[in-house]
């Protein structure tokens, strides 16, 4: 595992290892260094009395030649174990004396070295000069001395000092895994409860607060994001439960609404099969009784009309007369049921084609009159071809029947813009009407005429705004009386 | 003039009435056999357990559409059913001019639809053009050979 990648406990420990140890060692090293310093002092100063007293002993032999004399006093040298080997120099620098006594002659130099202490070749060497207080010298005294003491001293501190950083370092490693809990611990404590979150989804779980340092703060920190993510979620699932239950409530709404639809949808089916009944029903039978009446009106007429006066067989031509009336009204209002009823087949029609063949039809039907017929070409609409034939005839046969007093009848269809909106017209210059009773022109049964001025039943223009309406369009008319009429319409 | 009788199928006596007479009125001096309801005019056409259907078929058959037990569709139905009478030639004459009955009747095979105009002069002359067509005019089929 990389170093980066160690958990923090591990690396808090071996931080503080790293450091002691690293600090320890340099201690050590100077503890050791500054122990083997004194003791190399010590052993020089040591080596140099020696040499001093020993030096001094050698006057006389030297001065007197007594070789004898020169070994008894080097032999006392015994009693410094260290000390392997020495040598006396006459003033003229020849060995005189040699210790120990079966030393081979080339242990030692063979003339004498400068003075004084230093190491050479793994031991320390001493050089004194041999002389009376204040007279002239009279030779020279070499000591060598091992170094085992030194060496004996040095291990002895190194192992000291080894000891010791064991010691310290074992003290260290143990004080570091208690103490380093005092930092990881509530980091430890953070990651252990993100996880929780984080794993559980569960924001209810706060970190334990250990200390009111900056992982304290952390701590409080991360609680409080938790408090505020919990209270958003909270508050998010009081608002699901909220949409929820609107979205409950909306649905049984609408619910509700749709089975008043069906039931509505049901009413308007059974209301529509009773007007279709009804109106099969008065196709059928309401017809046959003024058969009846016009047709024996007829019979009393052309069997029996000989025997009436002129008032009776005027009494019949009445009967007669209304009975055909009644029936064109029966007509005209099965017709307005029919558009009522009539199932929409929607295509693009040709109205400007439309127009022309009813204008044709009309000039047809009554060869005797003229009129002007001005019809835009190329005008299309999306409908009920049918219907919409239904709605033509009604007002171009409207226009015809009111243009007939006219000596120079025109009637014209075409489009206009009318406040945005595309429109239709059909215009002609025949009796008009009074604006004041507009709002009358399209109910049943309604007629601005009488009956002796212009025939009609008044269901005609009924007819029309109900075909108008089942296309979504709008009609409404202008006009002036003697002034001729406009109805104008969308699709 | 084609001696074949005609099938009036008429419930309404006034209508019978006014019928016949607008028939006559013109020289159709064709016996008129009257049934008053559907079963009445398939009685007479294919015949009853103790009565037979006579050999001859009617020259045409004037069917109302409105009748009692039996309506006028069904009546129609059963003469293009049946390998006798499939041939014979039927107008509807009724009140209506209602699409659907319209529609039916073709689809059913009648040979004419003539809607009676209360207009009773329009009504004679209809009955008149309706038996110069079908009695003169027309050629009707062969009577089936029993």
């Amino acid at each position: 595992m990389p170093l980066r990648d160690w958990p923090i406990k591990r690396k808090l420990t071996a931080m503080l290892l790293l450091i002691s140890g690293l600090v320890l060692l340099l201690t050590s090293a100077a503890f050791v260094t500054y122990e083997v310093a004194t003791f190399w002092q010590t052993t020089s100063k040591n080596l140099s009395t020696l040499g001093r007293v020993i030096a001094a002993n050698s006057t006389a032999s030297l001065a007197f030649a007594n070789e004898a004399d020169a070994r008894e006093i080097l032999s006392a040298l015994r009693a410094e174990p260290h000390v392997v080997a020495a040598g006396l120099y006459d003033a003229d620098g020849r060995l005189f004396a040699r210790y120990p006594g079966d030393l081979p002659g080339d242990s030692l130099p063979a003339g004498p070295e400068r003075d004084g202490y230093r190491f050479a070749h793994g031991y320390l060497i001493g050089v004194e000069p041999v002389a009376e207080v204040g007279s002239e010298r009279l030779g020279t005294l070499y000591l060598k001395s091992n170094l085992k003491a030194v060496a004996r001293t040095l291990r002895l501190s190194a192992a000291i000092a080894a000891g010791v950083m064991a010691i310290s370092l074992l003290t260290a490693y143990v004080l570091a895994a208690v103490l380093q809990g005092r930092i990881s611990q509530p980091i430890l404590a953070l990651a252990e409860t993100a996880r929780a979150v984080s794993t559980r989804q569960d924001y209810s779980v706060r970190a334990p607060k250990v200390s009111e340092d900056e992982l304290g703060v952390l701590t409080d920190a991360f609680n409080q994001m938790l408090g505020r993510i919990e209270a958003s979620k909270e508050e998010l699932r009081r608002y699901a439960t909220e949409l929820e239950q609107r979205v409950a409530e909306r649905t049984h709404e609408l619910e509700q609404r749709n089975e008043a639809l069906r039931r509505n949808a049901a009413e308007l089916l059974a209301a529509n099969q009773e007007l279709d009944a009804f109106a099969y029903s008065v196709s059928h039978d309401l017809r046959a009784p003024l058969r009846s009446i016009d047709g024996f009106s007829q019979v009393l007429l052309e069997d029996s009309g000989a025997q009436l006066d002129e008032a009776g067989r005027g009494a019949l031509h009445r009967v007669r007369a209304a009975s055909q009336r009644m029936a064109t009204l029966i007509d005209d209002l099965l017709r307005l049921a029919r558009v009522t009823r009539a199932e929409m087949r929607t295509e693009v029609v040709d109205l400007s084609g439309m127009a022309r063949d009813i204008a044709a039809e009309l000039q047809r039907t009554t060869p005797a009159r003229q009129a002007e017929f001005a019809i835009a070409p190329g005008l299309t609409a999306r409908g009920d071809p049918r219907l919409l034939r239904v709605a033509f005839e009604n007002l171009l046969s409207n226009s015809w029947k009111y243009t007939a007093k006219q000596p120079r009848p025109r009637i014209e269809f075409g489009s206009v813009e009318v406040d945005g909106t595309h429109a239709f017209l059909v215009r002609d210059n025949g009796a008009g009407f009074d604006m004041k009773y507009a709002d009358k022109l399209f109910g049943v049964f309604q007629r601005l005429h009488s009956a002796a001025e212009f025939e009609g039943t008044g269901i005609g223009l009924a007819t029309v705004r109900r075909i108008i309406t089942r296309h979504g369009g709008r009609i409404w008319a202008d006009g002036a009386v003697d002034r001729g009429a406009t109805f104008y319409f969308t699709l | 003039m084609n001696a074949g009788k005609i099938l009036l199928v008429e419930d309404n006596p006034d209508d019978v009435a006014l019928t016949t007479r607008a028939l006559k009125s013109h020289n159709i001096m064709n016996d008129v056999v009257v049934a008053h309801d559907g079963v009445q005019a398939i009685e007479y056409l294919f015949g009853t357990e103790g009565r037979p259907a006579s050999d001859e078929l009617p020259a045409v058959v004037l069917l109302d559409l409105k009748l009692p037990k039996l309506n006028g569709m069904e009546v129609l139905q059963r003469i293009r059913a049946d390998g006798r009478t499939r041939l014979l030639p039927v107008v509807i004459l009724t009140s209506s001019d209602e699409e659907r009955d319209i529609i039916e009747g073709y689809t059913l095979g009648a040979n004419s639809y003539v809607r009676k105009p209360v207009n009773f002069v329009e009504f004679t002359e209809a009955a008149k053009q309706l038996g110069l067509y079908w009695l003169l005019m027309n050629q009707a089929p062969p009577q089936p050979r029993r």
